[in-house]
């Protein structure tokens, strides 16, 4: 591996090397000391466009934890905002001799492009509607150790499918993992040609969650993206939440074992209710957590073995 | 074959004795095996430490993948557990366990990673098979068998609990004969 752009790159047996490895590296956040010698000399760098919280902070402290420089860059603070063109921006960094670059930008395609421009490794820290496969490597790492192996699992993934990067990445990872996935959202929030995506085939779609819900190991509730939304796509908020949001009252459709995820920032009140966010069987801040964890994987993997040397 | 099943047993158990011994008894023990088979490896010693003291020492494993310096020179290697049971490491006197000591690079390695896990009051080095061919100022403490070797041999070792009945030895085998093996 020398990039991480899409799901759609790795094998299954990747993946599990990735989830494998994060387990290891989840026990050194338990340690007083939390720092591994094995990327020093590295050099990461984090090149935001957009906002982030977790997915940029956890990046940085996955890499300062493994010992590699990390620095931080947002698109307002760069030359990009004097007008100079991404392509020139990155081959400036990466002629400084970096050994990474982490890209979130809101242009679908942009990290790969970039990938193709520059000798360092990229990842893809989100890209526009496109995917988010960090992300996705860490809800599966949460489900996992939640629910152990996810061969067989039923998976729900519901609410706005049309502009959610998670999606994507998710259901690739999923699929390849031997789970079921079913995604539920309104009409207006379906991705129109969703079945014909390619390396995702054998899920399937609803539009009633009260009639899924009763049959999911795991339930993901995904963010009401309004900043992307153009047009209406539903009446109100009020009766997206009643049509698809997670309130108490769908809560005890799950089953007993069956876990609720939600990749963040949550809208609460919208697409989840503050019982089923602050539930017991509430993995969000448990997969904040596998963010740094998986996210260490994932440097360790693409910075540590042979044929990583620029 | 170097040694049978019966003789990495008997190993196991005089170096049982010896730990004992220098540690004058198992008090502040803590068996720390370098995965794969330094963990099976660290395991059994308990079991016999367990035998001959009538006390259980707290045994747990030790991953050094994070901590190598040929990281960069080798495909990427998976990472197994570590688990260190007990209350950590800090004033205990820490017995590393491993299959094989050649170059001593692995010891070396978990030295770092124990260092950054607390501090034991003293740590010392077991190993079933000493090969030879330091390229570190390191030596073992307890030796099952020291194994005189060339450079382009293998020692290739096999333990029930990680290669299944019937494989368990010691073996001395040529570059072209392949399998794991340091």
């Amino acid at each position: 591996m020398k990039h991480l752009l899409s799901i759609a790159d790795l094998s299954r047996e990747e993946i599990l090397s990735v989830l494998d490895t994060a387990v290891s590296m989840h026990e050194v956040q338990h340690r007083d000391v939390k720092k591994l010698p094995t990327l020093r000399g590295r050099t990461i760098i984090n090149f935001f466009f957009e906002d982030s919280t977790r997915t940029r902070s956890s990046f940085e402290i996955a890499g300062k934890w493994l010992s590699a420089d990390t620095i931080n860059l947002t698109g307002k603070g760069t030359s990009v905002s004097k007008g100079e063109s991404l392509r020139d921006t990155v081959l400036t960094i990466d002629a400084m001799g970096v050994d990474m670059l982490i890209v979130r930008h809101p242009a679908s395609g942009a990290p790969a492009q970039i990938a193709d421009w520059v000798g360092c490794s990229v990842v893809n820290a989100g890209d526009g509607t496109h995917e988010h496969p960090s992300q996705a490597l860490l809800d599966a790492y949460t489900m996992r150790r939640a629910l152990g192996d996810l061969e067989g699992r039923h998976v729900a993934i519901v609410g706005d499918l049309t502009h959610s990067r998670v999606l994507r990445s998710n259901l690739l990872c999923l699929r390849r993992l031997g789970a079921q996935v079913t995604l539920v959202a309104p009409p207006t929030l379906m991705p129109s040609g969703i079945v014909a995506w390619a390396g995702a085939d054998g899920f399937a779609t609803s539009y009633d969650l009260d009639e899924v819900l009763p049959t999911v190991d795991a339930v993901m509730m995904l963010r009401v993206q309004r900043e992307r939304m153009s047009g209406g796509y539903f009446p109100t908020a009020r009766e997206y939440a009643v049509t698809y949001g997670l309130t108490p009252r769908r809560l005890a459709l799950l089953q007993d074992h069956a876990v609720i995820c939600h990749p963040g920032p949550m809208n609460r009140g919208l697409e989840i209710s503050a019982d089923a966010a602050d539930a017991a069987r509430s993995l969000v801040l448990d997969q904040v957590s596998a963010g740094v964890a998986v996210r260490m994987s994932i440097l360790y993997h693409l910075l540590a073995g042979e044929g990583s040397e620029q | 074959m170097v040694l049978s099943s019966d003789d990495i047993n008997r190993a196991v158990r005089r170096i049982a004795h010896e730990i004992l011994e220098g540690n004058k008894g198992p008090q502040d023990l803590l068996l720390l095996g370098i995965p794969t088979r330094g963990a099976h490896l660290a395991r059994r010693l308990g079991e016999a430490l367990l035998q001959v003291e009538g006390t259980e020492v707290p045994v747990g494993s030790l991953d050094v993948t994070m901590y190598r310096d040929d990281l960069r020179r080798q495909p990427t290697r998976a990472v197994e557990p570590t688990d260190i049971p007990g209350d950590g490491v800090d004033g205990k006197v820490v017995v590393l366990v491993d299959d094989v000591l050649y170059s001593g690079r692995t010891v070396r390695s978990a030295l770092d990673a124990l260092a950054d896990l607390g501090r034991p009051r003293a740590v010392r080095l077991a190993v079933l098979v000493d090969r030879g061919h330091r390229e570190l100022p390191i030596r073992a403490d307890y030796v099952g068998k020291n194994l005189p070797t060339s450079h382009s041999e293998r020692v290739m070792v096999r333990l029930v609990e990680h290669d299944g009945e019937g494989t368990e030895g010691v073996r001395i085998a040529g570059p072209a004969d392949g399998g794991a093996a340091r």
